[in-house]
């Protein structure tokens, strides 16, 4: 008895939160079809904002992934003291909000702000600009890798790294044919989670881009600008695209799940 | 009859694991279910606990129908191979836990829980939680817990097998004494038949969801009802097509009447005993002897010896 | 010692040296040193200087302009409209979460590997998706007739969708991985199933549905894009803290935005510090 109203009261509560608001989205863009679709996703802002997206997300995914690996490798193969205090500087960006985010990369990088003032008379406009938005996925993305790595490499143990150095391998040679191999799932588990959370990031980029349309508009800002001026078939077309590549992500994790998925 | 256990029927999918059993428990005995892994013993006694239900059959317990009833209601003790022990709750409150089900008052609880720490000798550990103890330790504690609340029946599913040996061969003389000073029926489950026949007073051996044999271990060692007991109680070794215990082996260095000439192949010293392996009409055979036997024989690989099976020694 | 015998003469041997004797270990050493400098190094330009210089930026004109800032009527509406919005959204999901985590690993019911697969959905969806998607099922055009635009439910709705995942991620493993043994040594002493449930279950999920709970009320008074559309972003009714902040960028009023983001990372760290500390006693008792 018991069991049937906690299932009914899960079920209920997911249909309204999650199942319902999602089959919506769906349903509202293709309403008329797949044409009005493919058409809100090819005018020139849409596929500028697609460009946008794809380059500040590769840029932050490849420097996270160096960065995650290697931060990785620091935590369980090296020993230091304050290696607590690092792990919870990298878990740091979890808890802080997207428009803090932006706010704190304006004050370091902005035009009149230290080092933004100093990039400039370089030539580098950091925001308002594509580095800036990189600078804020990557903020935002940072812990990802390092995560998912992380518990990988713990549970690997170093052994099989050993037994390559006593046959001769050089330190980047143990690396790239034993560890490398050794964490591929979790790596290609952390690079899906870094790569979603870049294409989805929203408040860190709409205050640090500016939200120039045609020029600093990632998609996610597409969607909220195109639906503030009532276009709001290209906004669900968007938002679809976009939920989109949220279940692909899904489907990926679960397959490389480190835990093989549930 | 504390427990009577009629054509119980069992099966795990397609998988029958419990097949017409039926069995009966005396009062205040102590009763082995012995028998190899997977043979249904651990089914059988939790279906007796409740904690399983027969697909036909029935379970009598104390005169009541207990069949269909849950196991909170059965009033039956169970100890888990694997203690089970309420790792967020102190011993006390471990052993406390049925007595608080029950509403009991706090000093009786108190009082109760401090008579039965003394019995399984962990007093000083009150305070402590089950992690902090050893396996042996915990399994005490599970025990304390589980007669706590005055069970009829109290089962036991392996309870030492997660024990080291030494433990366990401590744990064991501890369960017979401690079934000395408190009589309740019990039921344990093991496939160790030294830990059957050292420990209860009534042996039932069940093997692929059949029972094969009940009776005392004296009966089910020297009686038994069919090879595969005999196999599982004890040594034994083929002569002349049938099954007969090793040491129920007479071995001498002249023929005797009904003895049979063997070739010796191995002497191995087993510390106290000896084991002659030989070669009897083409058939590998041994016989376990006492030193003092083996050392008068003097026998070595190739010498010829003369044996026979003692009279009216097991066989089948 | 014979010259041929030691090649290596200024190498004095070590009882535990690798092949390679004491270089490996000052080479790892340095590894060590490089590799911290350089993760340091980028943290700092990515997340650490930053952050200290919105902390620095809310105190530059000395604590009293700090709170002023964080006093004045809308910042303070916003922050009070947030934290009390995601207290009812932890305690919310504290319940659910547990709930749902229960029916996911105890139940079994067709197509519950797929259920199961979308409790991740939040995660993955860009905020802004998400609010736009409760917009549509919980607005003005809402087909089941529910408008919640412009009101503090729908800030509530946007909140609990974007924690849905995080109580029951945390709650499921330790659920799996419960000892059934000790629920059936609890009935086996006369324990009825809400009893067992109260006094053994629930004592052994505690701490992840503590952590869990946590974890959600952090990102919650974060939340940004997916109160952005449904709230309309009424200052004193529906404007969260976020918001607010970001209107206050928007209007260069640089040390308002500060202050405001700094109470909500004083906040955030609070929170994970106690967590922290909570699940260290916790774990000094298992």
């Amino acid at each position: 008895m018991a069991r049937y109203l906690l299932r009914c009261t899960a079920l209920v509560y997911l249909l309204l939160l999650l199942v319902l608001p999602v089959g919506l989205i769906g349903w509202r863009t293709f309403e008329h079809g797949l044409r009005p679709f493919v058409d809100s996703l090819t005018t020139p802002e849409a596929l500028h904002a697609f460009r946008v997206t794809i380059v500040v997300a590769l840029w932050a995914v490849a420097a996270n992934t160096v960065f995650g690996v290697g931060a990785a490798i620091l935590l369980v193969r090296h020993r230091f003291p304050g290696k607590r205090l690092l792990g919870a500087l990298i878990d740091l960006p979890l808890a802080v909000s997207p428009v803090v985010v932006g706010l704190a990369l304006i004050l370091l990088y902005g035009r009149f702000a230290p080092l933004g003032g100093f990039l400039e008379r370089l030539g580098v406009q950091v925001i308002f600009a594509t580095p800036g938005m990189v600078l804020a996925t990557v903020f935002v993305s940072l812990p990802l890798v390092v995560r998912a790595v992380a518990p990988v490499l713990e549970e690997m143990g170093d052994e099989q790294e050993q037994a390559a150095r006593t046959l001769g391998a050089s330190s980047w040679q143990t690396f790239r044919r034993i560890t490398i191999p050794g964490i591929r799932a979790a790596l290609g588990y952390g690079v899906v989670l870094c790569l979603a959370r870049a294409l989805g990031e929203y408040g860190a980029v709409a205050v640090v881009s500016g939200r120039l349309v045609g020029q600093t508009q990632t998609l996610t800002l597409f969607v909220e600008e195109r639906f503030q001026n009532f276009s709001e078939g290209d906004a669900f077309a968007a938002a679809t695209a976009l939920a989109l590549v949220a279940v692909v992500t899904l489907l990926l994790t679960k397959l490389l799940s480190p835990k093989g998925g549930t | 009859m504390a427990i009577e256990v009629r054509n119980v029927n069992k099966s795990f999918g397609r998988t029958p694991v419990l097949r017409d059993v039926s069995l009966d428990i005396a009062s205040g005995s102590l009763t082995a279910l012995l028998g190899p892994s997977g043979g249904g013993k651990s089914t059988l006694l939790r279906v007796i606990a409740g904690l399983e239900q027969p697909d036909t059959g029935t379970v009598v317990i104390s005169g009541v129908d207990a069949t269909r009833l849950a196991p909170q209601r059965r009033n039956v003790g169970f100890v888990f191979q694997h203690y089970a022990a309420f790792k967020h709750l102190t011993v006390f409150g471990n052993v406390a836990f049925g007595l608080q089900v029950r509403k009991r008052p706090k000093d009786e609880i108190r009082r109760r829980v401090g008579e039965l720490l003394e019995l399984v000798h962990l007093e000083q550990f009150a305070d402590r939680y089950p992690a902090q103890l050893s396996g042996g330790q915990r399994q005490r504690m599970a025990l304390a817990r589980a007669l706590a609340v005055e069970p009829q029946v109290l089962l036991l599913d392996e309870p030492f097998g997660a024990l080291d040996a030494q433990v366990r061969k401590e744990l064991r003389g501890w369960l017979r004494r401690l079934h000395d000073e408190v009589h309740v029926t019990t039921v344990f489950v093991t496939h160790d038949q030294e830990e059957a026949i050292e420990v209860a007073d009534t042996i039932a051996v069940l093997a692929d969801g059949v029972v094969e044999q009940v009776g005392s271990p004296h009966e089910v060692y020297d009686n038994p009802a069919n090879p595969f007991v005999m196999r599982f109680l004890g040594p034994v070794t083929r002569i002349d097509g049938h099954l007969v215990r090793p040491h129920d082996i007479e071995l001498s260095a002249s023929p005797q009447p009904g003895t049979t000439p063997a070739t010796v192949s191995r002497v191995v010293r087993l510390g106290f005993e000896v084991r002659v392996e030989m070669t009897v009409a083409g058939e590998d055979a041994f016989a376990q002897v006492t030193r003092g036997l083996a050392q008068r024989l003097d026998l070595k690989p190739g010498d010829t010896v003369h044996m026979r099976p003692t009279v009216g020694a097991a066989a089948h | 010692m014979a010259v041929t015998e030691t090649p290596t003469r200024e190498r004095a041997p070590e009882p535990q040296a690798p092949p390679a004797g004491r270089p490996a270990r000052a080479r790892h050493r340095a590894g060590t040193g490089l590799g911290l400098g350089t993760a340091m190094v980028y943290l700092s330009l990515v997340v650490l200087i930053p952050l200290a210089l919105v902390v620095w930026r809310s105190m530059e004109r000395g604590p009293a302009a700090f709170w002023q800032a964080v006093r004045t009527p809308d910042a303070w509406a916003a922050l009070q409209l947030t934290v009390l919005a995601s207290l009812a959204v932890a305690v919310i999901n504290l319940v659910m979460g547990t709930v749902i985590a229960w029916v996911l690993v105890r139940d079994r019911f067709p197509g519950k590997r797929l259920v199961d697969a979308l409790i991740d959905l939040p995660f993955a969806l860009p905020t802004i998706v998400a609010g736009l998607v409760l917009l549509a099922l919980y607005g003005p055009s809402s087909p089941l007739g529910v408008d919640l635009a412009y009101s503090r439910a729908g800030v509530v709705v946007a909140l609990l969708f974007v924690t849905l995942p995080f109580v029951v991620r945390t709650v499921q493993p330790v659920l799996l991985e419960l000892d059934r043994d000790m629920e059936q040594a609890a009935w086996s002493l006369g324990a009825g199933p809400w009893y067992t449930f109260r006094r053994i279950i629930l004592p052994n999920l505690l701490p992840a549905m503590v952590s869990g709970t946590a974890l959600a009320f952090t990102r919650s008074i974060a939340e940004f894009g997916s109160t952005v559309l449904i709230s309309g972003n009424l200052p004193f009714k529906t404007q969260v803290a976020a918001v607010h902040i970001f209107g206050q960028i928007e209007s260069d009023h640089q040390l308002g935005a500060a202050a405001v983001s700094t109470v909500l990372l004083v906040v955030a760290l609070l929170v994970l510090v106690t967590l922290d500390l909570v699940q260290r006693w916790g774990a000094r008792r298992g």
